[in-house]
């Protein structure tokens, strides 16, 4: 894990450390499985057309979880997570596999984010977070917004 | 339009009405599982050693895991047949969701879950007509503590 980011660190406008993710058709069977979410809409090519999304989409449970997970690590152990949200504005869709475990090459997504606010409330040093998953093409599908508590280097 | 309107009256009957709690389990290997299919290799998820040693003492879940319902199921499963049955459409698509972390979740804990339907809007998008609604959920740990909130959109079409 990185070193503890504190409070003092940052500012309106700090970047948060951009995580790469790709998501591949293997992966998407995988997020099933572990959350639950048995939708064919992310497996089944037939029902996703009829759905009108063209092919399987990845979910959007899946992005939030890499938005989460995005924070968590920017944060560090003394960080706390307090609000993650985020809307599933726009479709994304996962690389096919070439090999049991590897995608083709393709799309690589970024989860990214920067600070909008930061502010003592409560005894609590809490930073605000525009945060958003963004496709190959640079656009946000995945929109959002996150409220941290960051340690003080004061109360060290 | 309010003749054609996808929020009838059996539709909006169903707004603020509290669903039977549904009982959730957190487990070592669920969380596991959950922490790979993110990609998230953190310790505190992924080693059990690691993490009880920790303040948290276990394995912690990532932030918005619940764990498996006891009885099987989705979280807003039920909510969505209960509107397919008011006759609202069926096709149905994640719209995004708010998550209040109040406690951290882990290894062990058993959460029931209280849902209820805090509003539905409706408006043409590209889909044609789309229903909005805003699902509310509020878990429980095994000592009564409120542990997460969220609020879920689905889209219907």
């Amino acid at each position: 894990m990185a070193k503890q980011i504190y409070y003092e660190d940052v500012d309106v406008g700090t970047e948060i450390t951009p995580l790469a993710k790709i998501a591949m058709t293997r992966m998407l069977v995988q997020w099933a499985g572990a959350s639950g979410d048995f939708n064919p809409l992310h497996y089944d090519a037939d029902f996703a057309k009829a759905m009108g999304v063209g092919t399987p989409i990845v979910h959007g449970a899946l992005k939030r979880a890499w938005l989460g997970h995005l924070m968590t690590d920017w944060i560090g152990e003394e960080g706390k997570l307090k609000k993650l949200s985020c809307q599933y504005r726009g479709m994304d869709y996962p690389r096919k596999m070439k090999t049991m475990e590897e995608p083709h090459d393709g799309e690589t997504w970024w989860c990214k984010g920067k600070v909008t606010k930061k502010y003592i409330e409560g005894g609590e040093h809490l930073v605000e977070c525009e945060i958003w998953v963004e496709n190959g093409k640079g656009d946000k599908t995945t929109p959002g917004s996150a409220l941290v508590a960051l340690p003080t280097r004061s109360e060290k | 339009m309010a003749a054609d309107s996808l929020i009838t009256d059996k539709v909006k009957k169903l707004i603020g009405v509290p669903s039977e709690p549904i009982v959730f389990k957190v487990e070592e290997g669920a969380i596991q599982r959950y922490a790979q299919a993110i990609g998230d290799p953190n310790p505190l998820y992924n080693d059990p050693d690691f993490a009880s040693r920790t303040k948290h003492g276990r394995l912690l879940a990532p932030p918005g895991f619940t764990g498996w319902p006891v009885k099987g199921g989705r979280l807003t499963e039920e909510v969505f047949k209960s509107l397919i049955k008011a006759g609202a459409p069926p096709r149905v698509l994640d719209g995004g969701i708010e998550f209040e972390f109040i406690e951290p979740i882990g290894a062990g804990d058993v959460l029931t879950a209280t849902l209820q339907i805090a509003n539905i809007t409706e408006r043409e998008t590209r889909l044609g007509k789309t229903m909005f609604t805003t699902v509310e959920a509020t878990f429980m740990n095994q000592k009564g503590n409120v542990m997460l909130k969220s609020r879920s959109t689905l889209i219907q079409f």
